[in-house]
């Protein structure tokens, strides 16, 4: 990568399938904008999200990864983001640990109806990141093929 | 290895003007395992789903990739085109390139990129999909009931019409519930009991419902369609089948100072009591705190008098274990106690009584025999104060409830109208921080109170009540004269907040039904789900569900009930089968899974395994039942030896869309 060019991050998004994916779709409808860099994959909820996903995409070569949910107490799962919320406060200080800046991963509550969150959150965290550079630490060199 | 089929959706100009479609399918027929790569106008089209299911059959393909929009939109569509060409519907994937790209970027060749990379992300998620099958479990052709106030009674008789037998559980000895207590209802002033008792009369003669009285839900197993409830019946002393409810017991029982809870207190009743007249069913109930028979072995008139031999001293609760294919709450709402509202001399004074208390004393069935009269020493009441939101609208204090309890408002209007009405020589005075009358001819109702009847309403609170020489002494704020009120008032009425009943916490937790913070249940979706609990097979009906009004309860129990009746229809129901799953081999039994489990899907069984040298080990092994799981996932992430997976959502599979992306 050529460091005099403008940098622009990897960042993977994960959405529960009930709010969030939908609150996605909305800014979509709305036509919200926010940048192309944010790639979100779809899970049924936010307690799908495996903390190994996150290592593996920062492994991976990605600068940020964000989760979002349904707000405490509209999961549709009921207490699946309790879980989640519990599983990724544990995994941020893993993260802290290893000497991942914190604000690399991010867990963000948004619910269907709200798109114009989901569009600011998701511009809010490219900026963050795109200051705090490309992540360097976690990545694998192995797995890049160039 | 996979042979993938991608078709890449134009939408009109929707995804077309902004993604260069015909550059994604091109770049996307160079990912391995693509066999066919092409683009359409509209895929969603009967001629894009031609199309679709031409090239499934024309390239033997084993997986699809449809780039177009939201899979919310559309996914169900295209499982069935491809399910239709004879592929496995859970053999495709899409790619949201619509409201997840074109729609929210200007700028052509980074959209274009983006489609490409999250094409990619399909294609690797679709290269390691299954092809799954629904399963299917029977549905149990019988109804539960929790509750038999006029959520209940409604429910109940829908259900029954349609043909399916419906139980009720009521834990009093009578069904009806709290509208049973209430004299007159809003707007229209129609007597309660006149239009619920022909209601409670219809369900004690419908064949179909069987009502289970003095009882309450003790157990709750199994899933929708196939629940197994276990049912307690308190034991009333007295023989239902041989009861003629002729009464005489309740005449000549010697224990006469037990508090009529039914009168709220007001007046008392016998140890031996049948709720009220129209009780339903109609039969006498002996209070166990009360009888000096069951206490003491002393007494046994009841017995005496019973020309049926009713009365069993003798008789035990009775376990009755029963199954069905719904359940539907309707354990309705209580007053909130007014303990901690010292300000208003509730406990001090008899003349400060709650809305409810009201309502029994200007009932003709009532302790009163329906005229007005002071509790405290039955003179006839010149001056009332109303006092509005007593526990309702309190944010964040330990004493009231956040939440509007929404009937108030329209309920003081009445008691006001009606007092003014009755005995034109009283002063009313209504003290409220808003009137609230959105409703069918509630504020035409409210006003006709003000204009017609003249009654005071004061924008304002009462600060406090104090008892002196016979009367209360009401100080108050006038808000909008800007000034301190003092009124003697000879009763003060307060507006007491509701709140879910106290049986509903326990129940909720024994059907795994979500609840609020305020302890009622949460529906699966607030507009679009009103009366279905997220728990799939538990409906909910009237109060339990938030404060509601008369009509509100019996639209919601009608509705509830053409749920149940959808379901109960169905001979067997389609299982969603992207469920949980575990790897035997990995399971060690640990239950981390079974503890995370909202749906208490996960079970364990002692599996044998073979051993070394032909020996067999028995090991304990997670069972996922795939009719209960709904597929969030919460175990495939708590199982510490990874032997859970998501069928559909596998971590194989969310890794290499994470890869793809990262790639
Ligand atoms: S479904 Fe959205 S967080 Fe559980």
């Amino acid at each position: 990568m050529q460091m005099n060019q403008e940098f622009k991050p990897t960042i993977v998004a994960f959405c529960c399938n009930w709010c969030s994916y939908a609150g996605a779709d909305l800014s979509g409808t709305n036509r919200l904008q926010y940048p192309a860099n944010v790639k979100i994959i779809r899970i049924p909820c936010s307690c799908r999200l495996n903390p190994m996903f996150i290592l593996r995409a920062f492994q991976r070569g990605a600068d940020g990864v964000i989760l979002c949910g349904c707000h405490p107490g509209d999961c549709h799962y009921t207490t699946g983001n309790y879980y989640a919320r519990r599983r990724m406060t544990l995994l941020f200080s893993l993260l802290d640990y290893m000497g991942i800046e914190r604000q690399r991963t991010r867990v963000e509550w948004v619910s269907a109806a709200e798109g114009a969150k989901f569009a600011a959150t998701m511009n809010d965290f490219v900026d963050t990141i795109t200051k705090l550079g490309p992540n360097r630490r976690l990545e694998d060199l192995r797995c890049k093929s160039e | 290895m996979q042979r993938i089929g991608v078709f890449v959706c134009w939408c009109g100009s929707n995804i077309a003007a902004t993604v260069d479609v015909v550059q994604v399918a091109q770049a996307l027929a160079k990912e391995p395992g693509v066999v066919f790569a092409t683009d359409y106008q509209y895929m969603c089209s009967q001629a894009g789903q031609d199309l679709i299911g031409a090239a499934i059959k024309e390239h033997g393909l084993t997986g699809v990739v449809i780039c177009s929009c939201s899979p919310r939109m559309h996914e169900t569509t295209f499982r069935k085109t491809c399910q239709k060409a004879g592929l496995n519907p859970y053999m495709v994937e899409i790619a949201n390139i619509r409201e997840h790209c074109s729609w929210i970027h200007k700028d052509k060749p980074t959209a274009t990129e983006k489609a490409v990379i999250l094409g990619r992300a399909a294609i690797a998620k679709v290269h390691l999909n299954a092809p799954l099958t629904a399963g299917t479990s029977p549905v149990t052709k019988r109804a539960l009931v929790i509750g038999g106030g006029i959520a209940g009674i409604q429910t109940a008789l829908d259900i029954a019409d349609a043909g399916f037998p419906v139980d009720i559980v009521e834990k009093k000895p009578t069904i009806g519930g709290k509208m049973t207590q209430i004299d007159k209802t809003f707007p229209t002033l129609d007597c309660a009991a006149c239009i619920l008792t022909p209601k409670m009369v219809d369900v004690s003669q419908n064949e179909k419902i069987d009502i289970i009285s003095y009882a309450q839900v003790e157990k709750v197993q199994g899933f929708v369609g196939n629940f197994s409830v276990t049912i307690r019946k308190k034991a009333r002393y007295v023989d239902e089948s041989k009861c003629t409810g002729c009464g005489l017991c309740t005449e000549k029982c010697p224990q006469k100072k037990v508090p009529n809870e039914f009168n709220l207190g007001l007046d008392t009743r016998r140890a031996i009591y049948i709720p009220f007249a129209q009780a339903v069913p109609k039969v006498a109930t002996i209070d166990p705190d009360y009888c000096s028979m069951l206490k003491s072995g002393k007494c046994g008139v009841c017995a005496k008098v019973c020309a049926a031999g009713a009365i069993d001293y003798k008789q035990q609760d009775e376990l009755i274990t029963r199954e069905y294919g719904a359940i539907v709450v309707a354990t309705g709402f209580e007053p909130i106690g007014m303990d901690k509202f010292d300000e208003f001399a509730y406990a001090q004074s008899p003349d400060v009584v709650t809305s409810l208390e009201l309502e029994r004393l200007m009932n003709a069935a009532g302790p009163t025999g329906g005229t007005l009269l002071r509790p405290s020493d039955g003179t006839h009441p010149h001056t009332l104060v109303f006092v509005q939101c007593v526990g309702s609208r309190c944010d964040g204090g330990e004493k009231g409830k956040p939440y509007c309890s929404k009937i108030c408002c329209m309920y003081t209007a009445k008691h006001a109208m009606l007092i003014r009405d009755k005995y034109p020589d009283t002063e009313v005075y209504v003290f409220y921080i808003d009137v609230r009358t959105p409703g069918k001819n509630f504020d035409e109702f409210y006003r006709r109170a003000v204009e017609e009847y003249g009654v005071h309403y004061i924008k304002g609170m009462v600060g406090k009540v104090t008892p002196q020489d016979g009367k209360l002494k009401v100080q108050a704020s006038d808000l909008l004269g800007g000034r301190q009120l003092h009124i003697d008032a000879d009763m003060v009425v307060l507006a007491a907040a509701i709140e879910p009943d106290k049986s509903a916490r326990p129940l909720a937790t024994m059907l795994t039904a979500s609840m609020d913070t305020n302890d009622f249940f949460t529906e699966a979706h607030p507009k679009l789900r009103p009366v279905e609990s997220p728990t799939a097979g538990i409906f909910l009906s009237g109060a339990c569900q938030g404060p509601k009004d008369i009509p509100e309860t019996v639209a919601q129990a009608g509705a509830a009930a053409s749920k149940v009746i959808g379901l109960l229809s169905k001979d067997a129901l389609t299982c969603n089968p992207c469920t949980a799953q575990p790897d035997e081999l990995k399971c060690n039994g640990c239950s981390s899974c079974e503890n995370v489990c909202p749906y208490g899907a996960i079970s364990y069984i002692d599996k044998p395994f073979r051993g070394p040298n032909r020996t067999t080990l028995i090991r304990r092994v997670a069972q996922v039942n795939p009719a209960v799981c709904q597929g969030c996932g919460a175990c495939t992430v708590a199982c510490p030896s990874g032997a859970m997976d998501l069928q559909g959502f596998s971590n194989k599979q969310i890794m290499a869309e994470v890869d793809a992306i990262c790639r």
